[in-house]
């Protein structure tokens, strides 16, 4: 299909033509040729800020893996983006929105940090499989809550998993502003730190924990999921064609409140890694909005598990970047904002060409 | 031809040409209307007829060529372009916004429309454009709660509300009864009087016969003729459709049928709509038999054919599967018990477009060995499955990996005709079989079907071709307004006016006496 036309100024006219399949060299083309046009877009606004661009990005790009340290706050940050990208990957999957992840992650954190303040034990598998089942148990709840209203009485998950964020981030908010607090903390919002058996293991003496495999698994186990169970099948007929899923007999209720669960449930145990991995407390604040950058990271991976973990990795040295380009570039947090904009911004926009293409044509008349 | 006459064409498509990734489409077409004509575009399915229609309406660029429409060189960079040009288009799978109500399908896409829209006004021009027409329908309904005849009428509408004077149909006749399709035809009819061209894609070779003027023949993206209708005969078009002959008549063997496998024991079931659109019916079918259920579109047929399969709740009554009910059963147990579905609504329904052959393929045993091992699914399996599938119904598709989205009607309908017969089933629910298939196409669905009743399923053939039903059923019945007129036990020795009758809601034991007091159904 044409959606449009434009004559030029000498004979040459283009049209815009819809592909009736997409090549395959496309696949990597188009958003790596999207990433370096967000990047040339990206420069000119950098040069507006009276900023060199290349000083700009050369900088990020040896804070984010220069030396040893860089590489690990790279991937300190891609682990919970990856997790809470691989759980909204699922519900994208069967056409489920769930945006809630962010709320998911605190509840799981909330969950993890009762479990270390009321059941301690001095046994740290215990300890921490423990933590993560009652993540698990509390952001799978969370979201099968939004699923179950979808499923029995259609109301826009979208909307309730939005709102669910709120609640669960203000319900943190009480907990260390609160009861929990510490009270040799100064009146920081945060709780005591947890003991040694309620924190993951770290990795190489670098602040990177035992969530990377975590994540690692995650995302062979989706994919394998997906792809090659009966259950992918169900959840992936379902997103492309509910009508043909109600024919073939497959359950729309029970799934969307499964694929809820599960999706909550991974984010669940992302907040539970945040905080027993790195932070070793619940505090406010601690996740940089992880559970919606997860949802462009999802995107931008085309749904899958392991272009997830390198889009993660990616996203996760822009943030660390972008840490720089405030401490040495003495720029505002929001131009890391704005990349990370035009990034999202140029490889949707970039989709178009996977569906259609430009033609010039030369005109006649 | 000279200027003058060039001029007075409506349409003149010169060297037409287009290509799609490794597909020639269309090949040095020539096509043309004039004024006050009914021009037939004929030919398979594949032939490039819905490609040339969909370049005149602006949707396709063609690679070479032109376009004139009253001697005015046009160059159409959207459909926009083509309705401002007065051409109008039906399509098979038509374009309207189902969540939407019927008025507001309207003024889809017209620019001079206020801000604040005019319901009234737009309900009002429908209602006359309806009367006028004979096109019945209900302005307020939603369009997804709408019967696919009824959606039809909708399109129609909506080109005529355009006011378009070339009206390009593609199989209009498909979803109609005979009565609908007459009322259509002096529709067309009016519309040629007035001067308007209307281009008529059609399988059905006595409609092109009998309503058109001319008929241009395409065949592999060529012209393979154009005749005029006077001089040409239905063995010589379908003959230069085909390029080769093919016997009309399918033979149909004796066979007596066995017990009951599938009952209706005075269902009710309600539409979309909350109101029972299927009423207290009964009906049986037995094993080694076909039986045909004639009807105007809408008339419950689509909401029985989903009770039977048990995709729609019953409100009250029974369906039985030898002998014992099953009614309230999980959709997932009808299919695993046997019974097989072939939709109406192929791309909407019956298939994933999106997921490709091979997973279109096991849309209806994924769950169950081989298929599935354990939780798993063995591609490997599934992909020996989807060859044998393709080859025994004959797809024809580029590869097991190309998305059913990409596939011509007639090959979505053997995919999913393979899918829901290669495991013999029980009951087989047929739902518009051939529904806008060419004639080879439709030849190989019937003799499938005929295949089945040979294995000793029972069919439930629902069909809006009459002759189709006649030839294939071994008994008829015949649906109105969601209740059952009667069934024929022998439908070759009642008149098509009988069955008529029935259809418009007459039952069949108040015929005999001849009883008046018609009511028109539909």
């Amino acid at each position: 299909m044409r959606i449009g036309s434009r004559p030029s100024s000498g004979f040459l006219s283009w049209t815009i033509e819809k592909r009736l399949d997409a090549p395959r060299r496309l696949q990597f083309a188009i958003p790596a040729f999207s990433l370096v046009a967000a990047l040339v877009t990206g420069a000119v606004f950098l040069a507006l800020m009276g900023v060199s661009p290349f000083e700009a990005y050369s900088a990020m790009f040896r804070a984010a893996f220069g030396d040893g340290y860089g590489i690990s706050e790279t991937l300190v940050k891609a682990i919970p983006l990856s997790m809470a990208a691989i759980a909204v990957m699922l519900c994208f999957t069967m056409l489920v929105y769930n945006i809630g992840a962010e709320g998911q992650i605190f509840m799981g954190a909330i969950a993890s940090a009762a479990v270390v303040r009321y059941f301690p034990v001095d046994n740290a598998p215990a300890m921490l499989l423990t933590m993560a089942a009652a993540a698990g148990i509390a952001g799978g709840v969370w979201a099968a809550m939004a699923g179950y209203l979808r499923a029995r009485w259609n109301v826009n998950e979208i909307i309730s998993t939005l709102m669910l964020n709120y609640i669960a981030i203000h319900l943190m908010d009480y907990f260390v502003y609160g009861p929990w607090r510490d009270p040799a903390s100064l009146g920081f919002p945060m709780t005591a730190p947890f003991p040694d058996a309620a924190r993951l293991p770290l990795l190489f003496g670098t602040r990177i924990h035992m969530g990377l495999f975590a994540a690692v698994f995650l995302a062979i186990l989706f994919l394998v999921l997906i792809r090659y169970t009966r259950w992918g099948y169900e959840i992936r007929v379902l997103g492309e064609n509910p009508k043909a899923a109600g024919f073939a007999g497959i359950n729309y209720v029970r799934n969307v409140i499964l694929v809820m669960f599960i999706s909550g449930a991974i984010a669940g145990i992302a907040g539970m890694c945040e905080v027993s991995g790195l932070q070793g407390r619940l505090q406010h604040g601690f996740s940089a909005g992880y559970g919606f950058t997860a949802i462009i990271v999802a995107w931008l991976s085309r749904l899958n598990p392991i272009a997830i973990l390198f889009v993660s990795v990616l996203i996760g040295a822009l943030l660390v970047g972008g840490e720089t380009l405030q401490i040495v570039m003495r720029l505002p947090l929001s131009s890391t904002l704005i990349l990370q904009g035009l990034i999202l911004f140029f490889v949707l926009g970039g989709e178009i060409f996977r569906t259609y293409r430009i033609r010039f044509r030369r005109e006649d008349a | 031809m000279t200027d003058d006459a060039e001029n007075a064409l409506l349409v003149a498509m010169k060297g037409v040409t287009k290509r799609f990734t490794g597909v020639v489409a269309n090949e040095d077409v020539d096509f043309d209307v004039r004024p006050g004509e009914v021009h037939a575009l004929l030919g398979e399915n594949g032939a490039g007829k819905s490609t040339l229609m969909n370049i005149l309406y602006g949707l396709y660029h063609p690679d070479e060529g032109t376009i004139t429409i009253r001697g005015v060189a046009k160059n159409f960079s959207s459909p926009r372009d083509a309705i401002a040009a007065g051409i109008g288009m039906v399509h098979q799978h038509f374009m309207l916004i189902p969540s939407q109500k019927v008025w507001e399908n309207m003024i889809l896409g017209l620019d001079d429309i206020p801000a604040i829209l005019p319901r009234n006004e737009i309900v009002r021009r429908i209602t006359d454009l309806s009367e006028q027409y004979g096109l019945r329908v209900d302005p307020m309904a939603n369009v997804w709660q709408l019967s696919i005849g009824e959606q039809q009428r909708v399109a129609i509408l909506q080109m005529l509300f355009r006011k378009a004077n070339i009206l390009i149909l593609d199989e209009p006749t498909a979803v109609l009864t005979p009565q609908e399709a007459e009322r259509l035809f002096k529709t067309i009819s009016q519309m040629t009087s007035e001067g308007h061209g209307v281009v008529f894609i059609s399988h059905k070779l006595d409609e092109v016969m009998r309503i058109t003027d001319r008929v241009t023949i395409l065949r592999k993206g060529h012209v393979a003729g154009r005749v005029d209708t006077k001089s040409t005969s239905r063995e010589q078009l379908a003959e230069m459709m085909m390029g080769e002959r093919v016997p009309f008549s399918i033979s149909k063997p004796a066979i007596e049928p066995g017990n009951r496998v599938l009952e209706a024991e005075r269902i009710t079931v309600l539409g979309d709509r909350g109101f029972p659109a299927v009423n207290r019916l009964t009906l049986d079918i037995r094993e080694h038999e076909i039986l045909g259920l004639a009807g105007v579109a809408g008339n419950g047929q689509q909401e029985l054919c989903e009770a039977l399969s048990g995709l729609r709740k019953l409100e009250s009554g029974n369906v039985v599967l030898d002998g014992a009910a099953i009614s309230g059963l999980a959709p997932r147990t009808f299919i695993d018990r046997g019974i097989r579905y072939i939709p109406a609504d192929r791309k909407g329904t019956g298939l994933v477009p999106n997921m490709n052959v091979e997973e279109n393929s096991i849309l209806k045993k994924y769950w169950s060995h081989p298929v599935a091992r354990g939780y798993l699914i063995d591609w490997k399996h599934v992909f020996e499955f989807a060859r044998s599938l393709v080859s025994r119904y004959s797809v024809s598709t580029p590869s097991l990996y190309t998305p059913v989205r990409n596939l011509s009607g007639g090959n979505l309908q053997k995919l999913m005709l393979g899918r829901e017969l290669s495991d013999s089933p029980r009951v087989v629910i047929a739902m518009h079989p051939t529904w806008g298939l060419d004639v080879s196409a439709t030849r190989f669905v019937r003799e499938q079907l005929l295949e089945e009743r040979k294995n000793g399923a029972a069919v439930l053939l629902v069909s809006e071709d009459l002759d189709e039903l006649l030839a294939l059923s071994d008994r008829l019945a015949v649906i109105c307004k969601g209740e059952l007129m009667g069934i024929i036990g022998d439908p070759s020795a009642v008149t098509l006016e009988t069955i008529g009758l029935m259809m418009a809601g007459t039952p069949v034991e108040s015929i005999a006496n001849n009883t008046g007091g018609l009511e028109q159904c539909g």
